[in-house]
Parts: structure tokens; sequence; C-alpha cells
């Protein structure tokens, strides 16, 4: 509860250090704001199930832990801005103020226990994305891709409020644990159809928020359009949060309704992880690809959520950490080589960006190949751990064909993230230096230092958990 | 313990090489190479064949307790130990005479290579063994990649692709065979020996292994990586290739598949009996068109493979023996002649039989050493081929007798290629890409030895191995009956 209060108090602060004329306090006085609101974040370990608000907001160390994830990659990505120095046209008060604030959204979502909650933190998150998104004024593709993340992701909250409103004229409330009752007991003698209708149309809502097939249609315009630092903000502190949500609703909530929901997620599942992977393959820009891959991995956490078994919420919490270092870390390295490779029109986003990285600057070739081989689920890396979790939940649950479904799409994935490696160390590039400041350097290695840790010694996540 | 040491030793060795500068890299990475094999040879002298997995080390690793960072050494496992760290300082030896870029780094990656490769065949956990059988094809993936020949982006790409795409089959196995272990599930190979399945299941997961450890191998028709893939090689890659990571796949079968799908066996075993078969006899005449050397062996080795194979899934003593045998021995010959091979194409540029010729009245030593290791190959007796192509051929006559006839031809075949191989680069008149060929070096001399010696030794006293293993076999024997 801590993280809605300071955040929001913190956003508005930082509005107002824009009017300083000192632009560079911003950065460092974000980073400091993260930091407390990390620290209020973890008060709050251990201390049970907590409600606030109204019983409309939950505090548990699941949503501790999910908090952590957000702050923590939002430390990152703010900390690999570097200020919007060389951006003329930006307003750095406004973008760091604007994320501090979407984070308060992503947190309402991680921790609602009243759909209006949800609602709020959707609309919060998102309409701080809309903004962020087109945030580059001048530049066509990021208007572009603004309003249609807009449109759709406005098409998309209709649905879900209709959801809701089918789910309250079901129920009777818009609390979960009174949903819950109902679901396990009025709705397991005599199943409400209105009911039913009601949940679809909200989990289309929230599988739009986290770009699951058929809903993708967005991502890979909107990704590339957007700034490269919004777009990893997007897809990680998005994915996250709209995955914590979920897991939140099926979970618990409509657990007793499991037989009636987890065909049609599974089949959503697969169709995400053929049409992620499968459109990565042909892609030849790097950003694009990278949109692709965003929606393959929500394909795999897709698959813990539909057999939401013992194993799951480990597999979810452990998933989104993996992603999030890996993907961070690949955002990191393409900031800094397309901005190398930049000219006026177009940005270097190609996969060719990368040709010869190796030679100029063996760091960046490293922690790309980690963060490459992690999102391939490579073991070693934290992220074949991810893939491993997500698959001991589906077999727990008995659902093997899924896996092997998922097995033979991650074999698809090594293809096109090896394009990258390959690209880095054995094709020919230019040979100028790239030179890396040191919060660029800090935030990869750790990142790239964490990946491989969680590769080798996954346990020393479970102590955390 | 011993066998923990025995896995950080190299990785150790590898980062320290990859720190140092270029002219000392090669130097630590032999060195280190050297003591890792003293390690080997002082565990193999405390070693107690009739004790069962001994040196074992224990750790939680994941889901408090029910999935372990766990290893340690029966006699099958020593034996592929030995063989390891016994070739991978020949095989940094046989690279001292390249310029490779970045040497360092090349050096590490081989020691990383060895590190994955004792990890596999020391693991008792089954998920340990799975993340040391992927891990291994980093290290090696890199060095065919970045120092490979002219096509090697797409054929690195292709093995890689492949060859993850067949373990992780084996992943999905491993999990559900996990989740069906009683109470708080285990993940220890002992314990999922124990596991009573239903026929169906057994019969699925006999696929997920055979699929995982037939692209390993290569087994027909899985190998159209292979010959790519070690033409485009360099050869010291070729050689952990062929010589060690080879050997994966082999004791995958011995290790996971017969103790823990017997039943899966039963049903499918004939198939995988024939498809061994197959590529016996397939790799065999397609080693007879070739005309690059490297390729030739290549299919020799993917035609010897087959062999150990039928061995294996002949499910007997002489068969599983013979396997083991023959691992050690395919090792030893493959990598001398990869190494040969290379010496020739060094001096001469050229690995095409066409253009060579005469080679024996320049350089003595070399042919002399070549003919050795061929015959070894060959399976003459007195030579370590010899021995361990007897039992697998005598396991392979008692499963079947029309297969054991077929398989037998394995020795014809066998012998035309490698004489053919012999006799036109050796004798002839002297072509013109061979005028100047200079005889063996010191540093060559120091790799071929050794495996001479090896070759000798297995041939005409093969018990000192055989001995190591058979308790460990006849254990596992009685787990499949």
């Amino acid at each position: 509860m801590y993280p809605i209060i300071l955040l929001s108090v913190l956003g508005i602060v930082t509005l107002f250090l824009g009017f300083s004329k000192s632009k560079n306090v911003l950065l460092p006085s974000t980073l400091v704001f993260l930091i407390i609101a990390l620290v209020g974040n973890f008060v709050e370990w251990n201390q049970g199930p907590l409600l606030y608000f109204y019983d409309m907001f939950r505090v548990d160390n699941l949503s501790l832990a999910f908090n952590g994830i957000v702050l923590a990659s939002a430390f990152m990505i703010v900390a690999i801005s570097g200020g919007f120095q060389n951006d003329a046209d930006s307003e750095p008060a406004e973008y760091y103020a604007l994320m501090l604030l979407s984070l308060v959204g992503a947190i309402m979502m991680i921790g609602f226990q009243h759909m209006i909650m949800l609602f709020i933190g959707v609309e919060i998150l998102s309409v701080a994305m809309y903004v962020l998104t087109g945030s580059n004024k001048r530049n066509l593709r990021s208007n572009e891709a603004a309003l249609k993340y807009l449109l759709m992701g406005a098409f998309a909250t209709g649905f879900m409020l209709f959801g809701m409103t089918l789910i309250y004229g079901a129920t009777g409330s818009f609390n979960l644990s009174q949903i819950q009752a109902y679901v396990t007991i009025t709705n397991a003698a005599t199943p409400s159809y209105l009911l039913y209708a009601g949940l679809l149309l909200l989990l289309i809502g929230m599988l739009f928020k986290v770009s699951a097939a058929p809903f993708h249609f967005w991502t890979p315009d909107v990704y590339e359009g957007a700034p490269t630092i919004f777009t990893a903000f997007m897809s990680t502190i998005v994915k996250t949060a709209g995955f914590a949500a979920l897991y939140r609703l099926l979970d618990s909530t409509f657990a007793g309704a499991y037989d009636f929901w987890w065909l049609a997620l599974a089949v959503i599942a697969v169709l995400t992880l053929l049409v992620g992977n499968i459109g990565a393959a042909g892609q030849n820009s790097f950003k694009r690809m990278m949109a692709y891959s965003g929606i393959s991995h929500a394909g795999y956490l897709l698959i813990a959520v539909t057999a939401i078994s013992q194993p799951s919420q480990g597999a979810i919490v452990f998933y989104s950490i993996a992603y999030s270092l890996a993907t961070i870390c690949a955002f990191a390295v393409l900031l800094l080589v397309s901005h190398e490779k930049a000219n006026n029109e177009q940005l270097g986003e190609d996969y060719d960006a990368f040709n010869g990285l190796a030679k100029r600057n063996p760091l960046l070739a490293f922690v790309m190949t980690v963060s490459m081989l992690s999102l391939a689920g490579i073991p070693l890396t934290a992220g074949f751990w991810g893939k491993f979790m997500v698959f001991s939940s589906a077999a727990d649950r008995g659902i093997i064909w899924i896996t092997v479904i998922a097995v033979l799409m991650s074999t698809v994935g090594i293809y096109y993230y090896f394009r990258v490696i390959m690209a880095s160390y054995l094709k020919e590039g230019d040979l100028a230096e790239i030179r890396v400041a040191p919060m660029f350097k800090a935030v990869m290695v750790f990142a790239t230092v964490l990946t491989i840790l969680f590769g080798l010694a996954p346990g020393l996540f479970e102590g955390l958990i | 313990m011993l066998t923990l040491i025995l896995i950080l030793l190299p990785l150790a060795a590898g980062i320290i090489t990859l720190l140092s500068g270029a002219q000392l890299a090669k130097k630590i990475a032999l060195v280190s190479g050297l003591a890792i094999l003293a390690t080997a040879v002082y565990a193999w002298l405390q070693f107690d064949p009739a004790a069962g997995t001994q040196f074992s080390y224990q750790y939680n690793w994941l889901s408090n307790g029910s999935i372990l960072f766990s290893g340690g050494m029966d006699g099958i496992s020593l034996v592929l130990v030995l063989l390891t760290t016994f070739l991978t300082p020949l095989i940094i030896l046989s690279a001292f005479k390249h310029d490779y870029k970045n040497s360092p780094t090349f050096y590490a990656l081989i020691l990383f290579m060895e590190s994955a490769l004792v990890g596999v065949f020391t693991a008792t956990d089954a998920f340990l063994f799975y993340l040391f059988f992927e891990a291994a094809l980093i290290p090696v993936y890199f060095l065919a990649a970045v120092w490979g020949g002219e096509h090697r982006l797409k054929v690195t790409l292709k093995f890689f692709i492949y060859t993850i795409f067949g373990s992780l089959f084996m992943l999905v196995a491993l999990v559900y065979l996990y989740f069906q272990t009683p109470g708080a599930h285990s993940s220890q190979i002992s314990a999922l020996y124990a596991l009573e399945l239903s026929a169906q299941a057994q019969g699925l997961i006999f696929w997920a292994f055979f699929i995982a450890f037939a692209i390993k191998m290569p087994l027909f028709p899985f190998h159209t990586w292979q010959p790519d893939t070690y033409t485009e090689s360099p050869t010291p890659a070729t050689m952990l290739l062929s010589g060690i990571m080879l050997k994966m796949g082999v004791y995958g079968l011995i290790r996971l598949l017969l103790p823990i799908v017997p039943d899966g066996l039963a049903q499918w075993g004939m198939v995988a009996m024939i498809l061994s078969v197959i590529g016996i006899i397939y790799g065999s005449i397609i080693a007879i068109q070739q005309s690059d050397m490297k390729r030739l062996i290549a299919y020799s080795s993917f035609a010897h493979v087959g062999l150990m194979a039928a061995g294996v899934f002949s499910v007997s003593t002489n068969g599983l023996q013979g396997a083991l045998i023959q691992m050690l021995a395919h090792g030893i010959n493959v990598v001398g002649l990869f190494f040969i091979i290379d010496i020739i194409y060094q001096r001469t540029k050229t690995r095409y039989l066409d253009q060579l010729g005469g080679i024996s009245q320049v350089s003595p030593q070399l042919s002399i050493l070549f003919m050795i290791l061929l015959l070894g190959s060959v399976a003459l007796p007195l030579t370590n081929g010899f021995v361990g192509e007897f039992l697998l051929l005598s396991s392979v006559f008692h499963y079947d007798n029309w297969l054991g006839a077929v398989a037998g031809l394995t020795i014809i075949l066998g012998s035309v290629y490698m004489l053919r191989l012999f006799q036109k680069s050796m004798f002839g008149p002297i072509s013109k890409w061979v005028e100047g060929f200079q005889d063996l070096t010191l540093s060559e001399k120091a790799v071929l030895l050794p495996l001479v010696v090896m070759v000798f030794w297995i041939g005409i006293y093969p018990n000192t191995f055989l001995k190591i293993t058979e308790p460990a076999v006849h254990q596992l024997l009685t787990l499949v009956k």
C-alpha cells in the first residue's frame, strides 16, 4: 500500500522538479524516488494478507513480489534512460512523472481485491503508456503507434468494463472474495451464463493488455513506433502487472469455474505461442522481433496461468523476473547500438545494427548473448528455469500436449534469437567503438549477473519467496 | 567430492585462461588440462568397481531438496570421465600449431566444454544431467561458429537448433517423470528407475529419449547435421564433437533410456535396432564415396556410432560392455585421425584425396602412426577397435541373426573406406601438393604417441577398463530385467 501513496506524491514532486533550471537533477531524483518506493514496498513483507481502502486492495507476499519486480524493472529502465539529454524536444520531467504515476496503476493491478480497483489500475497504466508511446512528437511512427494503441486499448477496456458489469449482474458484487464465494457455491450448483459471458469479456480485455493472440495486432507497431526506452517499459512492466492481475483473477476467484475457462485459455496460449514465434522468425527489425518475442513469452506465461497448479505461482514470478532482466538488457544494448547507427530518417534498429558488435564492444556483445540465450531458454540462464517451471506447472496439472507445442515453438525461438548472436560475433560491421555510460554498464552487468546466477542456482529465488 | 572437483577445475581453469594473455593462454590451458587428467587418474586409482556410485556430492538445488545438485561416479561414468580428461589436453595440444584469433577465448571454451562433459557423465540427478547435456552445446557452438570454415553460420545454426530440438523432448519426458515420482517428488535418476509406468507412457517416453539421444549421436535418419558440422568446424571442435560429445548420446541411452523404460524398449527396440544397423551400412557406403578426408571420417564416425547403439539396444552384457569399450576406442581413434588430417591439411592446404598422394615417402613417421590409428578404427585384432567391435557384433548377432549378419558387413566396408583413404593419401606418386612435406614435429608427436599407446593398451589388455565397468553394467541389466 505504501508504494501507491509514495509514488503518487513523488510523481507530482517530479513534475514540480521539472520547473527547476537544471535538468540534471531529474534522473537521480527519480532513481531515489524509486528506491524509496521499493523500500516502502517491502516494509509490509511477511505481514500476512492485509486489506486496505475498504477491502478494495490486498497486500500479500505474492503481490509484494510482483511489486518488487515492477519497481526494480522501472528502476533499471530509468537508469538507462540517460536523462533524455540527447533529444532537444524531450520533456524529461513529464516522462519521469508519467512513469512513476503509471507504476501506481501497475501496483493497483497487482493487488486489486475489487474490480473497480482493477479497472482504475489498468486505466492509469494504459493512459500513461499511450502518452509515452507518442512522446516522440515529431516522429510519424511514434504518433501512429500512440493513436493505434489508444484506439485499440480503449476498445479492449470497453470489453473489460462490460465483462465486469456482467459479473456484477451475476454475483451482485465487485469484491473478489464475494465473487469467489458465488463461483464456488451458487455457480457450481446452477451455472450462470451471465457470469461466464462476463468472465470471457473480462479475459479478453486483460489478454489484450498482455498482448496474447488473437488480441496482439497492436503490439509490433506500437513497440516499433514507441521510443525504445518506453518500449522496454511497456514490454516488462505492463506484462508483469497484466499477468499478476490475470493470475489473481483466475487462481482463487474463478478457480471454481476452471472447467469452463481452462480450455479457452489453453487454446489462446497455443495460438499466442504460434503467432509470437512464427511472427518473430520473419522479422528484419530487431525491435519488431522483440515485440513478437514478447507475444511468445506471453504464451509461455499463459501456460502457467492455464495450469493453475501448485508450481504456477513460482513459475509466473520467476518467469517474469527472467524475462524482465533479459528484455531490459536487450533494449539497453539496442539503445546504445541504434543510437550509433541512427541517421536522419530512420533509427538503426535492424539486425544489421548488431553486426560486428563483439569487436566494437565485447561487453555489450556478451550482455546481448546472455540476454538472448535467456530469452531462448537455454540452460545456465534464468530463462531456462523459467521455462522449466512453466512446463512443470503444466505437467503437474497433467496437460502434457501443451508443453510439447511449447517445446516445438521454443526451438523456433532459438532461430531468431541466435540471429542477433550471430550478427554480433560472426559478421563484420563498423569498427567504431561504442562508449557506454557507467550507469548503463552497471545496469547491464547487474542484470546479466543475476540472469546467470539464477540460471545456476534457481534455489536462491525460492529462498526469497 | 572428487567428482565436483573434476567439474569445477576445468571451469576455473577456463576462467583463468579467458583472462590471460594470448601467449600464456595455451600454456595455462594445457597445464590445467594435464592437472585435471591427473585428478581423474587419481580418482581411478581410488576407485572400487564393486562399490557402486562413489565420490558423490549433493546439494539442495530447487524445490527444497526434491531437485538436487548431485553427482557421483560408477564404473560407466568413470570410464567416460577418463576418456574426456585424457582427450582434452591432447585436443588443446593439437591446436598449438594454429594461430587462432582470440586464442584465450578459444582455449577457455574447450575447458568449459570439458567441465560440462564431465558434468553430464557424472550427474545423478536427471535435471542436472539435462542441464549439462545442453550446456555442453554452448561452448562447442561458439567454437564452431567463430573459428569454423566458410559456411559455418548456416551449418552451426542448423546443428544447434537440431540438437536442442531433440533434447527439449527429453526435458518434457523428464518433467513428466518427475511428477510421476511419489510423495514430494524426486528427480534423482535412481528414483526414476523405480517408477512403474504404463505401457503407453513408456512407449512415448522411449521416443522422447530416443530422439534426443539419436540426434546427438547421431543415428540414421537424424544425422543430417553431422557431416557438415564436422567438416566446417575447426579441428579441435570436430574432435570434441566426435571424440566426446557423441558419447553423451550413447551414455544417455545406457543411463536413462534402458533402465527407465524397459517396456518401451521391448515395444520399440527392434525399430531402434534396425535404424542403428541401417546407419552402420549407410554411413559406410557414403564414406566410401567421399573425397574430402574430413567428411570421410565424419561418415565413418556415424557408422561406428550406429554399431554402438545397436549393442546398447541389444540389452546384453556383451552389448553394453562392447559399447563402453568401443566408446573409448572410437574417441581415441577419431581424435587421432582428425588430427592427422589436420596436419596434412595444414601442410598441403588440401583435404581432397584426388590431390594427395605419396605422403609416406616424404613422411614415414606420420604414415606409420596414421596406419596404426587407422587399423584401430578398422578393428584389426590387437588394436582397440577389435575388442569393442567383436563384443558388439556378437551381441547384435544374439539379438537377431539377420541383423547381426548385416551389421557384420561393417568389418568389410570399414576396411574398404579406411584403406582407400590410406592408399590414396599415403601411397602413389608424390603429388604437387605434397612437395616439401615436413615430417612430424615434436608437439605433434606428443599428441599422437599417447593415442597410439592407448590403441595398443586397449587392444591387448582391455580388461583394465572392462573390469571397471562390469559391476555397473550388471547392476544396470538387473534393473532392466
